[in-house]
């Protein structure tokens, strides 16, 4: 088990060195502009980008400067600066961390909470009214796009434009000073980004508890004499949600390459999806750099975790 | 009255295509200590059968009809929740693929002990020990340590004897084998049809024996009954079925087996074509359309009823008289049926 831990830590690892040495060649190499022109601001003039240049050792032959941004990502966790407000990225992005982290937390556990248990209930329920409702409403929710989805929910219940104002609308989030304050504020945010994904996830849950539950070791369970509720949830739900737990771990990650970066836009969240909007909005490339391998560092990690979580579930993966 | 008495057990499928049925209209009984073997190729409704004693075949899809007579009482008129007190307590079952038939997840104690605390208000220490009671009873050794085995770290014939172990937890009275040794390599059968006929004296157990090898029945049963489509198409005692086969099909079966002790290199003969669907079984006699020996009479449906005089335990579903059946009964020129005992292995 340790050497199966060893081992995943030091391909994420790897990983990550190829992931910076992937972002070097894309921001350093390859800029759309010369850095040291995004960066000289409204007056330029050849002696003052010069001057920038060596400040940015541009001028540097390339492995002095891909060692120099190893050496900073590595050893000092640094990023470097914001073209645009100077402030050290590492500062901006963990600034805009805990908004993301509370809407993705949030929207990760009302998407569990609600695909798992519908998903289980249609596998047993399989073909029943029920299930043909739940099905349905999930096709429906994994084809409407997020922004839509989010504007829907503003317009329906947002506080302030809403037909029906219950819930807080865009914005509220930054006014929110408590923590109970701030979730509430993630109400709709939290529902809208979690509605697709627990939609995928009901479907899959289903699918995978079907399959599950057509194993010999179900048969075996119910020739044993165990409740039907056991054979389900200790046999059936144990073996079926454990691909389901692979799933979480990337779609964690991806959420901050689409959806949250959207529902951030929608709901005005200060969080990193707005951050790299923003940021590229404005050609800031170290920002953009920061957040990219920011968020690589993210899914990494979280696909590290669940590789270990999963040899926890699944004990013939500990020899493999 | 016996301790297990199949009455007329129809289980009938609704599909698409119309009903299946599988199983047709059968009769077996079995009692502590004896074994029924139940032989019949793929598909022909041994393990359906089966199955439906347990209940396990129950679905909204169904249509189980018949009687399940388990100590005088009708297993099918019971309610899950009643039926749950029966199976694995009183009615054992293990299956063909000990590998799949384990849960992956959990240690072979905790399947084990799980079996125990079920049906028995007994402390975790208390299953525990037991479990690995039953462990050493199955010939696994060092049964303490094995507990805490997860089911792929066992060897084929350990999995089978793991699956016996918990399937005599609870002392039941009959253990349903559903073709247990199939999965397994030559040796580890022989193993493994030891073990469960030592099992089956030592405790008294009733069991049925359910498989498609007629070397197996011949190794532990003392009842034969030969299925056929859905439906019992010769039944007798071991010796009858295997010196004095009456139905065409369990000649085929015969006929069939590898003899490695015949001198003579022959082509193994087989029978022809395939088993009829059972949407829409053939009018008449079912192994009708594949039988060499079919005539007019075949078109009716012949019962399951003793033909030969003085042997009234010995039936079986064909039209010939026992004296055409004396003469047509080759197969590839060789005469079946009339060698020592021992032979088919």
């Amino acid at each position: 088990m340790t050497r199966y831990i060893v081992r995943r830590v030091l391909w994420g690892a790897a990983l990550l060195v190829i992931v910076s040495a992937v972002v070097f060649v894309i921001f350093y190499l390859l800029p759309t502009a010369d850095p040291a022109k995004l960066r000289v601001g409204r007056n330029p003039n050849p002696a003052l980008i010069a001057q920038i240049r060596e400040q940015l050792h541009l001028n540097d032959p390339v492995y002095v400067q891909f060692w120099e941004y190893m050496k900073g990502v590595f050893f000092h966790f640094d990023f470097g600066q914001s073209y645009v407000s100077q402030a050290p990225v590492r500062e901006i992005i963990v600034d805009r961390l805990p908004a993301t982290a509370l809407l993705v937390s949030g929207a990760v556990v009302i998407w569990l909470a609600m695909g798992l248990p519908v998903g289980i209930v249609s596998a047993i329920k399989r073909r029943s009214l029920m299930d043909r409702t739940m099905m349905v409403t999930s096709l429906a929710l994994i084809s409407a796009p997020v922004f839509w989805l989010g504007l829907v929910a503003l317009y329906l219940f947002a506080e302030d434009v809403g037909v029906i104002q219950i819930f807080p609308g865009q914005g509220s989030y930054i006014g929110a000073e408590s923590f109970a304050a701030k979730c509430w504020s993630m109400f709709l945010p939290w529902v809208v980004l979690a509605a697709a994904t627990a939609a995928i996830y009901a479907r899959y849950m289903r699918s995978s508890m079907i399959e599950t539950m057509a194993e010999d070791y179900i048969r075996t369970a119910r020739a044993k004499g165990l409740r039907e509720r056991d054979v389900v949830v200790r046999h059936g739900v144990r073996s079926a949600i454990t691909p389901i737990v692979t799933l979480l771990g990337l779609d964690i990650g991806l959420l901050l390459a689409g959806n949250a970066i959207l529902t951030e836009s929608v709901f005005n969240i200060p969080g990193i999806g707005h951050q790299i909007v923003l940021s590229i909005r404005r050609s800031d490339l170290p920002m953009i750099q920061g957040i990219v391998l920011f968020g690589a560092f993210f899914i990494i990690i979280f696909n590290l975790i669940v590789d270990i979580i999963y040899a926890y579930l699944d004990p013939r993966v500990r020899y493999q | 009255m016996s301790l297990l008495e199949i009455r007329d057990l129809r289980v009938h499928f609704r599909t698409e295509g119309g009903v299946l049925k599988a199983v047709d209209g059968i009769d077996f009984e079995v009692d502590s200590g004896g074994t029924l073997g139940i032989v019949g190729e793929s598909g022909c409704g041994k393990s359906v059968a089966n199955m439906t004693i347990l209940g396990l075949t129950r679905a909204p899809n169904v249509n189980i009809s018949g009687r399940v007579l388990f100590e005088g009482r009708d297993l099918l008129t019971l309610r899950d929740e009643e039926l749950r007190s029966v199976r694995g307590r009183e009615i054992a079952m293990i299956f063909q693929d000990p590998l799949t038939s384990l849960h992956p997840f959990y240690r072979i104690g905790k399947q084990i002990t799980e079996a125990i605390t079920t049906h028995h208000d007994v402390s975790k220490e208390a299953a525990k020990d037991r479990a690995a009671e039953l462990l050493a009873q199955v010939g696994i050794p060092d049964p303490a340590e094995r507990l805490r085995a997860y089911p792929h770290e066992f060897s084929g014939g350990m999995r089978q004897r793991a699956m016996i172990a918990m399937a005599l937890a609870n002392d039941p009275k009959v253990l349903i084998a559903d073709e247990p040794t199939t999965a397994l390599d030559v040796t580890i059968q022989a193993q493994i049809l030891k073990l469960l006929q030592r099992l089956s004296q030592e405790l008294g157990l009733a069991v049925i024996m359910i498989t498609h090898d007629l070397g197996v029945i011949s190794e532990v049963a003392d009842r034969v009954d030969v299925m056929y489509a859905g439906r019992i198409v010769e039944s007798g005692d071991l010796d009858q079925i295997f010196y004095d086969p009456q139905h065409p099909y369990t000649w085929g079966l015969i006929g069939s087996i590898a003899r490695p002790d015949r001198g003579r290199v022959h082509r193994l003969s087989q029978i022809n074509g395939q088993p009829p669907s059972l949407l829409a079984p053939p009018k008449g006699c079912h192994f009708r359309p594949r039988c060499p020996h079919e005539f007019e009479k075949c078109a009716e449906d012949p019962p399951l009823e003793p033909r030969l005089p003085g042997q009234p335990d010995h039936c079986d579903r064909c039209w010939l008289s026992p004296d055409e059946k004396r003469v047509k009964r080759q197969v590839s020129g060789d005469r079946i049926g009339l060698e020592e005992k021992g032979a088919i292995a």
